[in-house]
């Protein structure tokens, strides 16, 4: 127990502060094992998915969008400048595939039932979909990650054996990732009456894949930043700028798509119409997509990393408020409020800081930047 | 997914006789053995006030103001038992089925909480255990399966002392709603809801008033609801494979000469 002690102790504050976060997420998932959602959330048979489908699945499985996007830019389309980041995004999207599966264990009813639709098949479902994405995108995800053990304790033969089969790997991973963050979008799909026609569309599944790729190149761009100033290396300019255009891009075909599907469906008056839904959408597109978009627009945003860092941070929010309005405005109409309990904060924030803490914990003690840094 | 209306079970709730006894809602819990719930006066006389998993059926009142006074309504509701349900084909382990007599049922041993029936449903009908900490269940509305396959009417059917619902086949339950529209000009809104509403239910409602009136959505649209996952469901076999190819034709267009390169940059880690 000493040696726990003094590593703890050995390290810096924030790390300290995640500890005890992510301490604090665990002993409040034994609460809810223990004493149910009842008793641990402000659910209720009007509400019934809350702040843990909404972060923790919708958003989480979204927030790993990089590593699919990233993957394919550098072994699928060969942008060989990108190949840096590569590790740092498939972690990124690994560690979210973890805590995406962690989560959904609390929130399920019956946790220990979590096997079920791998032998129970629905394949009406989408539900059954998205079990079936999240198990084997897991599992792609570790595969794909890996080298990065196997090269720490010199398993040269294992790694050589996985190096042939990258390219289908990284296939699969981006099919999985296609079916699985559309897959999110086409749970809505069923409740045409009950969600607001600003977010319901029969292309949603569509769009939820594209905000993702979007959100999952902001997220890398952010973490890469992050990254350099946590182990104090040189901004990685050239590959910041290039993510930077990618998130322009996929940003601005997002917002055509949008306008257009509104548009087609005859839509767009909802836009003013929709008392709060029509609020929570003007906010949730101006914050994701109009105001990244201008501050893109301009040099000076995108020559310096804290521009940079401002518009992805903006692309982040909105799209995850996306994910929140969807969920939110689809059980909305029974009138009832909700806000989430102190313990479902608990667990989600407990949820994020232990992957914060992972990932720390990997780039810390394996090769996943490329000079292999180890403090 | 395809009901058949002339086998399976429907149920014709002609609003216009009911009296409000609740006879309906003690048979029901006491044939499927439903405790109660703690209630508060809510200023309504709808108790409880909404349907939970104790409660799978309960008398809406509606209080309406009219030149003579006041008129009163009652409105029974549970599960409509749709003929192409929502809940079935959103649930991914095949816990809620539509059996070929009509009622929808839930096996529990197969649920795993996720609760996406509760979302899906039109009606807002799947309630939810919250209060079990690890085996909490779905509850709704059996349409008194075992009743049935015993050839019994469901328990509420069977004690309504003014006749309220008419049970049959589906197809001689719409019949009869057509003809109690045809016999008495002007004493039924001219809708049978649940006719059409996601693309029919097993239950039907006639009334004297236009349903929006009465708390029923009229916003459901016409359309079998699971059509609309399906429609991205079915679309998987040939996304898959698309994809599989033209990101192989892409990953060798794009990489074709950089071969060597690649594995002599291999070699070197």
């Amino acid at each position: 127990m000493a040696t726990v002690k003094e590593y703890y102790q050995s390290q810096p504050r924030g790390m300290k502060i995640l500890f005890a976060l992510v301490g604090i997420g665990l002993l409040t998932i034994l609460v809810r094992l223990a004493t149910g959602l009842g008793a641990t959330t402000n659910l209720s048979d009007d509400v019934p998915w809350g702040l843990w489908i909404a972060v923790d699945v919708l958003c989480g499985v979204a927030l790993a969008a990089g590593g699919f996007s990233v993957a394919a830019a550098v072994y699928i389309f060969n942008m060989k400048k990108y190949r840096p980041i590569v590790r740092p995004a498939v972690l990124t999207a690994f560690i979210g595939y973890l805590v995406v599966v962690f989560g959904l264990f609390v929130d399920i009813g019956k946790p220990f039932s979590f096997w079920h639709p791998l032998v129970m098949w629905n394949y009406h479902s989408i539900m059954f979909e998205i079990v079936w994405c999240i198990t084997l995108y897991t599992a792609v995800l570790a595969l794909e990650f890996a080298p990065a053990f196997l090269e720490r304790f010199k398993w040269e033969k294992t790694l050589n054996v996985l190096k042939k089969f990258i390219y289908p790997l990284v296939i699969a991973g981006i099919v999985l990732s296609y079916l699985h963050q559309s897959s999110l979008g086409a749970l809505f799909l069923i409740v045409p009456q009950k969600l607001n026609h600003l977010w319901y569309s029969p292309i949603i599944p569509q769009l939820f894949f594209l905000s993702a790729i979007a959100l999952g190149l902001a997220m890398v761009s952010l973490e890469s930043i992050m990254g350099s100033r946590v182990f104090k290396r040189e901004y990685e300019m050239g590959i910041l700028q290039g993510l930077t255009k990618g998130v322009a891009i996929v940003l601005a075909i997002y917002l055509v798509v949008k306008i257009a599907d509104l548009a087609v469906r005859g839509s767009l008056p909802l836009v003013f119409t929709s008392g709060a839904a029509s609020f929570f959408f003007i906010t949730e597109m101006l914050v994701g997509v109009l105001i990244p978009l201008a501050l893109f627009a301009r040099k000076q945003t995108r020559e310096s990393v804290n521009g940079i860092l401002t518009a992805s941070s903006f692309v982040i929010v909105g799209i995850v408020m996306n994910r929140f309005n969807a969920n939110f405005f689809t059980q909305a109409g029974t009138g009832t409020f909700y806000f989430p309990a102190i313990l479902e904060f608990l667990v989600t924030i407990g949820l994020i800081s232990l992957a914060i803490l992972l990932y720390r914990l990997a780039v810390t003690y394996l090769p996943v930047f490329p000079e292999a840094e180890r403090t | 997914m395809t009901t058949n209306n002339k086998t399976s079970k429907g149920v014709l709730v002609d609003l216009t006789r009911c009296i409000g006894c609740r006879g309906c809602q003690i048979a029901c819990k006491s044939w499927n053995e439903r405790s109660t719930k703690d209630t508060v006066m809510s200023g309504v006389f709808t108790n409880p006030p909404k349907l939970n998993s104790e409660t799978y059926t309960h008398i809406n009142y509606i209080e309406q103001p009219q030149d003579s006074g006041q008129a009163w309504h009652f409105v029974k509701d549970q599960c409509m038992h749709c003929k192409d349900p929502a809940c079935v084909s959103a649930c991914p382990v095949n816990a809620l089925e539509k059996t070929s007599t009509g009622p929808v049922v839930y096996h529990y041993s197969r649920c795993i909480g996720c609760r996406y029936c509760m979302i899906a449903c039109p009606f807002q009908i799947p309630k939810y255990e919250w209060e079990k900490a690890l085996t909490p269940w779905v509850q709704k509305c059996t349409f008194c399966s075992e009743r049935i396959a015993n050839e019994l009417v469901p328990a509420c059917i069977k004690v309504c002392p003014t006749q309220v619902m008419h049970y049959g086949t589906l197809e001689e339950v719409l019949r009869e709603a057509k003809k109690r529209q045809q016999d008495s000009p002007g004493r039924y809104h001219d809708r049978i809801y649940g006719e059409k509403e996601a693309g029919g239910t097993a239950w039907v409602y006639l009334s004297s008033v236009p349903f929006e009136q009465l708390g029923f959505n009229v916003n459901i649209p016409d359309v079998q609801l699971p059509s609309l996952t399906w429609a991205s469901l079915n679309k998987i076999p040939a996304t898959v494979g698309g994809f599989v190819v033209a990101l192989s034709l892409i990953a060798w267009f794009r990489n074709r000469g950089s071969k060597g390169e690649q594995s002599a940059q291999g070699k070197e880690k």
